[in-house]
């Protein structure tokens, strides 16, 4: 290896001397021609305008090489309702900047080849003309007043509220993966806090039950405030002075958030706890229905997530401290998807298409759209055992009092 | 007011106290280092660019060879990454993420904003308007050793133990604010907002600068609508900068705040490395706002010279008067004004409202109007012309073929429908890269060539200048073109590997890859390409034959100086301006360029 990197570094060496020494040759030769290095000779200027011509055929054919090899139909036809008008419009500007790029490239090449100096040719003194320029302002402002007046058409119809019969699902995002909360029955999504979230309560949903554990557990887990006040004042314990300062910050902050919490007790009305519990809780593949739309609300836990759905044309992004929402109705089955793309192993997927740390492009999950039957199917099993309540009450019984609930809970954490 | 007001009155009526001062013997240090000659600053801020350049397309090409190759060993990238970075010759994640945010810090700042307007704002704003040297000789002094302290700041960044930034060159919190959330956001973080701290401190020390040089040391004759476009251009980018740069410092502040003081501007509701954070009530989408408004102007401050100086060439070249140098004015201040009024159009889908959404494509789309006009009068300048191909030419034809290439797949952008499905996906990195980077590096190449005569009193070799161009045009558009499709395709950008796609897609994921494989043989291409143009600078700043005074038989005031710098600009007296720079081809006329300073002949019309 050693030997290889010298070898390439004699060549470099070589290299410029060799130029160095071309470049010599050349300017002795000019000087003999007696021209100087600011003339540009008719055979330089010649040749060079040819070659504008030539690259204006590799860029041309380049371009339509890549339009019939790959086109835009590298994500392949639209797959949702909204996607499908996207692409038309997309097509029809696409058509418009096409025409756009062939014409003044074509235009500059050809100028700049076909008006190359020639001797006894003055150039044409033409300093200004109003009429031309009325004309170019003019075009390009009715073509842009046609393509932002459908644009925004589009824009309103994607962005207006969802209809009632749309189905609430709510994506929440973290460094790096995905988890889906279907509304359930009520089609209402439970209540959430940030502060709420525990290890049986990953999305933080709000229920009495929730806010007692996440109580509990800021006040007594392992490194909650009695914990922490505990270790701080024991004199028996030696800690590293920066240890100690974060450990005093550490507990501020849950001093703080301790009080929160409590508030948030007084002010929790069980009633909405039902919200909450129905919520169905999903991992690793996002199942949409056919010809359903769909509302999502976009939650993010640490940075500025962004939900890409490329196949369905939606994205949104995901931002801490902020819901956003997207709507879309998926209405082409994974499995007629795989047929029209002639892959059987082909799926839907949402992505990650905001920066958001060392994996960020690992963070996707899997979407399947079924029809409406095995969507039912699915949905009703689902029912039956990933709701909120089930998988927030694994041993014990839903009908279990709340204060043996947390203790409960309390064990489980501690663990 | 009142130094300038010295200044003015100095360099325009006691030219005797000029001469006393402008020839005793200076010394090394005030020559060439801590100088208030606005050429030799030019000329600093031109080397310093080259070489932040240099380092910032040598990353690119370490993460392009990851991407085109993904998990195969690299020994280049071992060479220059070592095992920290580049463990057995495989770039780790996030280092990748890191040299991707300093590759678009150093091209989008330090390249061509310092680059471009720095190099050729102090070179040519004296020597166009008929100065002596710019309103504060002090100021300008500052204005570039501030820029080379961000430079060496934001260098250094890279060498650090934890890395260097690594949020993107847009830093957006909260990725950029919590060192937990990723490495980079540690110490890497702080010195690239200490480094962008300094460099608004650089960009406003200048700008104010170039504004008030403009505004009052224009020579006699020298009124605002004869001035070269080259100078309208740097005007309206100064005023971009004083007006926008201070809001980028306002957002890096806050961001500071955050990270430091245990502020909330930015953070709110977040649980990151298992830390429950108490921060509530703060907006991301706040630093959005904030650094859009500077980052939109931001892509004018680096387009606007660049269209001023191929103006300039492309005129000259064409033997012809700029077509409608009037509705070119009218269209760089038209780009300027509402550059201010579409920095939403970076945030369709943020989750800002969507009505707000709805005015910026509006504003948006509007700018392609006063662009189209520009182009279309470049094009109409050629027309007719007696076109000479120097190397100069030849890049401000480029220049003028990629920004319609970029130009028109912004309106894609700009409309938010259709954003929807392209935003951040490699389509924009295509777009961005063909109409701000690779339109504003031809026109500095342009530039550069044309006015090296100016700068070294030397001329380039012409003929590596030919082979430089066809190599980065073809190299460049290589490399670019082929991104649409793969944003087309739905890649988001900054992914590490592209492979993730063969889980789902293969079709898509071969289509990926091919054309990743592509898109990096033609950077390396288009990289080296670059070496014939660094030899043949610093060779011909040695070596190069020396220049005649006016080697392009140019009309603009910097022509007739002497080709030996003088301080001050002009030995004699100031030159008096006559007429507008674009009187070529007159007809009437025995040759084909008339000097600003040629007076009126009888009975002749100004343009």
């Amino acid at each position: 290896m050693m030997g290889s990197k010298l070898i390439a570094l004699i060549v470099i060496v070589l290299g410029v001397v060799a130029i160095a020494q071309l470049v010599r040759l050349y300017e002795l030769s000019s000087k003999l021609r007696k021209e100087g290095e600011h003339e540009t000779n008719s055979r330089d200027n010649r040749l060079n305008a040819r070659l504008m011509l030539v690259f204006m055929g590799f860029l041309f054919i380049g371009f339509i090489y890549l339009m019939l090899t790959f086109g835009w139909t590298g994500r392949g036809e639209a797959a949702s309702i909204h996607g499908r008008q996207t692409d038309s419009l997309l097509n029809l500007n696409f058509v418009i900047i096409i025409l756009v790029f062939f014409l003044t490239n074509a235009l500059l090449f050809t100028f700049t080849y076909k008006y190359i100096r020639k001797p006894g040719v003055k150039a044409f003194y033409f300093p200004h003309d109003n009429k031309l320029e009325m004309i170019w302002t003019v075009v390009p402002a009715v073509v842009l007043a046609i393509i932002i007046i459908l644009g925004l058409r589009s824009w309103n119809t994607i962005t207006d509220d969802a209809v009632k019969e749309s189905i609430n699902i709510e994506l929440f995002s973290k460094q790096f993966d995905w988890t889906a909360r279907y509304s359930g029955d009520d089609n209402t999504l439970g209540k959430f806090d940030y502060k709420l979230t525990t290890d049986n309560n990953e999305l933080a949903l709000m229920t009495t039950n929730t806010i007692d554990t996440a109580i509990f557990q800021m006040e007594n887990g392992v490194s909650g405030i009695k914990a922490l006040e505990k270790k701080i004042n024991d004199k028996k314990i030696i800690l590293v002075p920066e240890e100690r300062e974060k450990m005093i910050v550490d507990l501020e902050r849950k001093s703080r958030l301790i009080r929160i919490l409590y508030q948030m007790r007084g002010h929790h009305d069980s009633k909405i706890d039902k919200y909450a519990w129905d919520d169905i809780i999903q991992k690793d593949t996002l199942i949409l229905c056919q010809n359903q739309e769909y509302e999502f609300n976009f939650r993010a836990k640490d940075v500025i997530h962004s939900a890409y759905f490329p196949h369905f044309r939606a994205q949104m992004n995901t931002v801490p401290g902020l819901t956003t929402r997207f709507k879309f109705t998926p209405d082409i089955t994974t499995k007629d998807m795989r047929v029209k793309m002639n892959d059987s192993k082909f799926n839907y997927v949402l992505l990650c298409n905001k920066i958001c740390g060392s994996a960020h492009y690992k963070m996707k999950m899997i979407v399947v759209v079924l029809n409406k039957s095995e969507y039912k199917t699915w949905m009703d099993n689902k029912k039956k055992s990933s709701t909120f309540k089930q998988i927030y009450f694994p041993v014990v019984a839903p009908a279990a009092p709340v204060a043996e609930v947390v203790a409960d809970s309390t064990v489980v954490a501690a663990k | 007011m009142a130094a300038v007001a010295h200044e003015a009155h100095g360099h325009h009526d006691s030219h005797g106290h000029h001469e006393a001062h402008g020839h005793h013997e200076e010394s090394f240090v005030s020559k060439y280092i801590f100088t208030q000659d606005h050429k030799m600053i030019g000329k600093q801020f031109l080397l310093t660019a080259v070489f932040m350049g240099i380092v910032a397309m040598l990353l690119s090409i370490l993460f392009r060879i990851q991407l085109a190759w993904p998990g195969e060993s690299s020994d280049f990238l071992t060479f220059f990454l070592g095992e920290t970075w580049a463990p057995g010759g495989i770039l780790k994640e996030d280092m990748y993420l890191g040299l991707v945010t300093i590759h678009g810090t150093i091209m989008v700042f330090f390249l061509l904003t310092g680059g471009l307007s720095g190099t050729f704002s102090n070179l040519l704003i004296p020597l166009q308007i008929g100065a002596r040297d710019m309103a504060s000789g002090f100021m300008n002094m500052l204005s570039y050793w501030f820029f080379f302290i961000s430079s060496i700041i934001m260098l250094v960044s890279l060498f650090i133990e934890t890395g260097p930034a690594m949020a993107g060159w847009t830093i957006y919190p909260p990725l950029s604010a919590l060192p937990q959330a990723i490495g980079g956001s540690g110490l890497g973080m702080t010195l690239w907002l200490v480094s962008m701290t300094l460099f608004v401190v650089s960009s406003l020390l200048g700008s104010l600068n170039y504004i008030v040089t403009i505004l009052n040391l224009r020579t006699k004759g020298m009124s605002m609508t004869r001035m070269p476009l080259t100078i309208w251009a740097f005007f309206v980018t100064a005023i971009l900068g004083v007006l926008s740069f201070p809001v980028l410092f306002s957002a890096v502040l806050l961001l500071m705040m955050d990270r430091l003081a245990g502020t909330s501007f930015y953070l709110s509701d977040i649980i990151v490395g298992g830390e429950m954070l108490a921060n509530h009530g703060g907006s991301p989408i706040l630093y959005q706002h904030l650094f859009w408004f500077l980052g939109h102007p931001e892509v004018y401050i680096v387009l606007l010279p660049a269209l001023g100086l191929s103006s300039e060439i492309i005129s000259t070249n064409s033997r012809k008067p700029i077509f409608g140098y009037r509705a070119m004015i009218g269209s760089i201040l038209a780009i300027g004004f509402l550059s201010f009024i579409v920095w939403g159009h970076h945030m369709f889908v943020t989750g800002m409202n969507p009505f707000i959404g709805s005015v910026f494509v509006f504003t948006t789309l509007l700018i392609a109007i006063p662009s189209a006009v520009k182009v279309f009068n470049y094009i109409t300048t050629l027309w007719r012309g007696s076109i000479v191909l120097t190397p100069a030419m030849m890049f401000a034809v480029g220049l003028v073929s990629t920004f319609i290439t970029g130009g028109v797949t912004g309106i894609i952008l700009a409309d938010s429908a259709l954003d929807i499905s392209i935003h951040d996906t490699y389509f924009v990195v295509a777009h961005f890269h063909i109409v701000m980077g690779m339109s504003a590096v031809f026109g500095m190449f342009a530039g550069v060539y044309h006015w090296f005569p100016k700068m070294y009193g030397k001329m380039m070799n012409k003929r590596l200048g030919y082979v430089h161009f066809w190599i980065t045009i073809f190299g460049a558009y290589g490399v670019f073109f082929p991104m649409h499709f793969v944003g087309l395709a739905g890649a988001p950008r900054r992914y590490y590997d592209y492979s993730v796609y063969n889980e789902f897609n293969s079709g898509t994921y071969d289509m990926m890859m091919d054309l990743n494989v592509i898109i990096t043989v033609f950077a390396i291409i288009a990289a080296l390409g670059q070496l014939v143009f660094l030899f043949n600078f610093f060779y011909s700043i040695f070596r190069g034959p020396v220049t005649v005074q006016n080697p392009w038989r140019s009309n603009t005031l910097e022509w007739t100086t002497p080709v030996e710098h003088v301080h001050g600009n002009w030995p004699g007296e100031l030159p008096t301006v006559h007429r507008w720079p674009y009187d070529y081809s007159k007809p009437g006329a025995e040759e084909d360029f008339i000097s600003q300073i040629v007076p009126l002949a009888d009975g002749e019309i100004e343009h």
